[in-house]
C-alpha cells in the first residue's frame, strides 16, 4: 500500500554534473518498496503543484536512495535540500520488477538517468556476478553509480563521447562485447527502449522495460501517463495502460513505443 | 451543527464532492480517503462505448496549475456499470455519474442505460470538455444547443441532471439560464479553461493535443466570479469548482452561491484534500457559531 509521508533527508550529494543522490529516511515506504518502483516527490513551492516521479535506486531498511537528474525547477529545488531537511513524498508507487520470477542470466540496461533503478534490481536478482550483466550508458566519463554496480554485477560501459567503454549506446556495447542473456531489464530514454524491444524480439528473449511519462496523480486516477498497449488493457478497455499504476515496468512485447 | 445540503432533491451529508476526472471512481484514492465522509463522489466521465482518449503527453504543469488533454478516455458504460458502480455501492456517500458523448444519441444511450441502475443518485452531464473535438464542448458553447440537449436528456433521465458548464463562453450566466430553461435540475461550474503551453527547448507544444484544459489554484478567482454570476442568474442549485485546495477556498464558493463544491486538481497533489476541506468547513462553522451551513450559502450578495 502506498502512503503519503513527510520524510527526512539523511544525505545528499552530487554524483556527476546535474546528477544528485539523496538518501531519505521513511516510516513505511522503504520497507514496502521493490526495485523498479518509484516515489512522488512534492515541491514546497505552491506554483509547482504536481509531484515529480523519481525512481528508487536503492532500498536499505528504512532508507531509500533516489538518484535523479536536475531537469527543471522542481528537481533544481530538490538538489538544494540538505541533511535533516524534510520533504513530502508518496510511495512506493507502481509495480516494480518481479525478482522472484527471474531465471537464468540477466542483462540489465540502464541509459542516462535510467541507470539508477537498475542498481537495486542488480542487487536483488538471484545468481552470481557473472549471471548479472549490466550495460550502462552515459554521456561522458562521469560514470555515476558504477562502483556500486561493480560490487554486484559484471559491468559494461558505453559513452556518447567514447571517453569510457564503447562509443555509442547500450545496444552498441551489447553487440560490441558479444553479450547474451536469458532475460532483459531496461530503463532509459524511449529510443533506447525501442532498441531493446527490437533486440528482445530478435533474440526471442523477454524484456522488462521501465517507462516514463508526464504524470499528475501517480496512483492511476488521472489517466495522464498512458502508454499504447498491443492488447486491450484490462483496466481501460482500450489500448492504453497507466504507466504509474499498471507500470512503470512492462513486458516490451505488450507495449507500443 | 448542520452541514447537510439538498442538491437537486438529493441529501448530501456535507457539500464536499470530488470533481469528475480527478478521482477515477474512488478506487485509486480509497487508500487515502474514507469515501464515507464525502458528500458525494463524482465519477470520471463515461460514454456509451470505450474511448481511447488523446495521445501523450496529456498533461503539463503551469504556474499554480496544470493543463490536461486526457480526452475523456473511459472504459464505456458496460464496464463502468459492472465494476465501478458496485464498488461505490459499498460506501455511505452519494454517487454522481458524469456522462459524456460525441452526439445527442451517445449521451442518451448512457442516460438510458443508467435508468436500470439503482445508483447513481444524480447525473452530471459533461457538455464542456475542451479536449474532445466533436460533441462535448460543441453542446456547451451555444445557449440554444445547450438547452436542446438538456431537454432531450431530461426526457429520459431517471435521476436529476446537473449540466456541467464551460467557462470558455461569452456569458456563462446565459448558458446557465439556457440549461435551466431546458429543465436542468442543477449546474456545475467551472470546467477547465482552454490553455496552451509551449516547450521552448523542443519548439513544440507541451501537450500532444496542442491545447488543454487549465485547472488548479490559479483559476480560482475566475471560477468564484462565474459561480457568483450564475447564482444571480438562475434558481437551480450550483456545484462550484475551480482550484479549490482548502476549506477557505471552498467557503468562498459557498458564499458566492454554490450549494456544493467539488475538489479536482488538488486530489492529484494532496489526495487527502477532500477530507481536510470537510473538517475545515466544520471548524469554520464552530469558530463562527454557524448552526446551519445554509447561513453561508450565497451569503455574499
Amino acid at each position: 500500500m502506498s502512503k503519503m509521508e513527510i520524510v527526512t533527508i539523511a544525505k545528499q550529494e552530487c554524483l556527476a554534473p546535474g546528477v544528485y543522490s539523496m538518501w531519505i529516511r521513511t516510516e513505511d515506504i522503504a520497507r514496502n518498496a521493490r526495485p523498479g518502483q518509484f516515489i512522488s516527490v512534492y515541491s514546497k513551492d505552491g506554483s509547482r503543484l504536481l509531484p515529480r516521479p523519481i525512481s528508487i535506486c536503492e532500498i536499505d531498511g528504512d532508507y531509500l536512495r533516489l538518484v535523479y537528474r536536475v531537469v527543471g525547477k522542481g528537481t533544481d529545488e530538490f538538489k538544494d535540500y540538505v541533511e535533516d531537511d524534510t520533504l513530502r513524498v508518496m510511495g512506493p508507487l507502481g509495480n516494480g520488477y518481479d525478482v522472484e520470477a527471474h531465471e537464468g542470466v540477466a542483462v540489465l540496461f540502464g541509459g542516462g538517468i535510467g541507470v539508477p533503478p537498475m542498481l537495486e534490481l542488480a542487487k536483488r536478482l538471484p545468481g552470481k556476478k557473472q549471471d548479472k550483466i549490466v550495460v550502462l550508458g552515459y554521456r561522458d566519463q562521469n560514470l555515476f553509480l558504477k562502483k556500486e554496480f561493480d560490487q554486484v554485477a559484471t559491468v559494461y560501459i558505453a559513452t556518447d563521447d567514447g571517453s569510457v567503454g564503447i562509443q555509442g549506446n547500450v545496444l552498441d556495447a551489447f553487440k560490441e562485447y558479444g553479450l547474451s542473456g536469458d532475460v532483459f531489464y531496461a530503463c532509459g530514454p524511449k529510443p533506447m527502449l525501442r532498441g531493446i524491444k527490437a533486440l528482445s524480439e530478435q533474440m526471442q528473449c523477454p524484456a522488462y522495460i521501465s517507462l516514463e511519462e508526464r504524470m499528475a496523480c501517480g496512483v492511476g486516477a488521472c489517466l495522464a501517463c498512458i502508454t499504447k498497449t498491443t492488447e486491450v488493457d484490462e483496466h481501460s478497455h482500450v489500448h492504453n495502460a497507466r504507466i504509474c499504476k499498471d507500470g512503470p515496468v512492462f513486458l516490451a512485447s505488450g507495449v507500443e513505443l | 451543527m448542520k452541514t447537510s445540503v439538498n442538491l437537486c432533491g438529493v441529501e448530501l451529508k456535507n457539500p464536499v464532492m470530488t470533481a469528475s476526472g480527478t478521482f477515477g471512481s474512488g478506487m485509486e484514492y480509497a487508500d487515502f480517503v474514507d469515501l464515507n465522509r464525502l458528500g458525494a463522489v463524482v465519477t470520471k466521465g463515461v460514454a456509451d462505448h470505450p474511448w481511447p482518449g488523446n495521445p501523450a503527453p496529456r498533461i503539463a504543469e503551469t504556474y499554480g496549475g496544470m493543463i490536461n488533454a486526457i480526452g475523456l478516455q473511459n472504459p464505456g458504460i458496460e464496464v463502468f456499470a459492472s465494476r465501478d458502480l458496485p464498488f461505490l455501492e459499498q460506501f455511505d456517500t452519494k454517487v454522481i455519474v458524469n456522462v459524456c458523448g460525441h452526439s445527442e444519441e451517445e449521451y442518451l444511450n448512457v442516460v438510458e442505460r443508467l435508468q436500470e441502475e439503482k445508483r447513481p443518485d444524480l447525473l452530471e452531464i459533461n457538455i464542456s470538455c475542451p479536449n474532445v473535438k466533436e460533441g462535448g464542448i460543441a453542446f456547451g458553447t451555444q445557449p440554444k444547443t445547450a438547452e436542446a440537449i438538456t431537454k432531450a436528456i431530461k426526457k429520459v433521465a431517471k435521476q436529476p441532471i446537473i449540466m456541467k458548464l464551460s467557462p470558455n463562453v461569452t456569458s456563462i450566466a446565459d448558458m446557465a439560464r439556457a440549461v435551466e430553461a431546458g429543465g436542468a435540475d442543477g449546474v456545475s461550474l467551472i470546467n477547465t479553461l482552454t490553455g496552451m503551453k509551449i516547450d521552448i527547448n523542443r519548439r513544440t507544444f507541451a501537450l500532444a493535443n496542442k491545447t488543454g484544459g487549465m485547472s488548479g489554484p490559479a483559476v480560482k478567482p475566475v471560477a468564484v466570479r462565474m459561480v457568483y454570476e450564475v447564482a444571480q442568474a438562475v434558481k437551480i442549485p450550483i456545484v462550484g469548482m475551480g482550484g479549490i485546495q482548502s476549506a477557505e477556498d471552498a467557503l468562498e464558493f459557498l458564499m458566492a452561491g454554490a450549494t456544493a463544491v467539488s475538489i479536482g486538481t488538488a486530489n492529484f497533489y494532496r489526495p487527502t484534500t477532500t477530507i481536510e476541506v470537510v473538517e475545515g468547513i466544520e471548524e469554520f462553522m464552530r469558530k463562527n457559531h454557524v448552526e446551519d451551513i445554509h447561513e453561508l450559502i450565497g451569503c455574499v450578495k
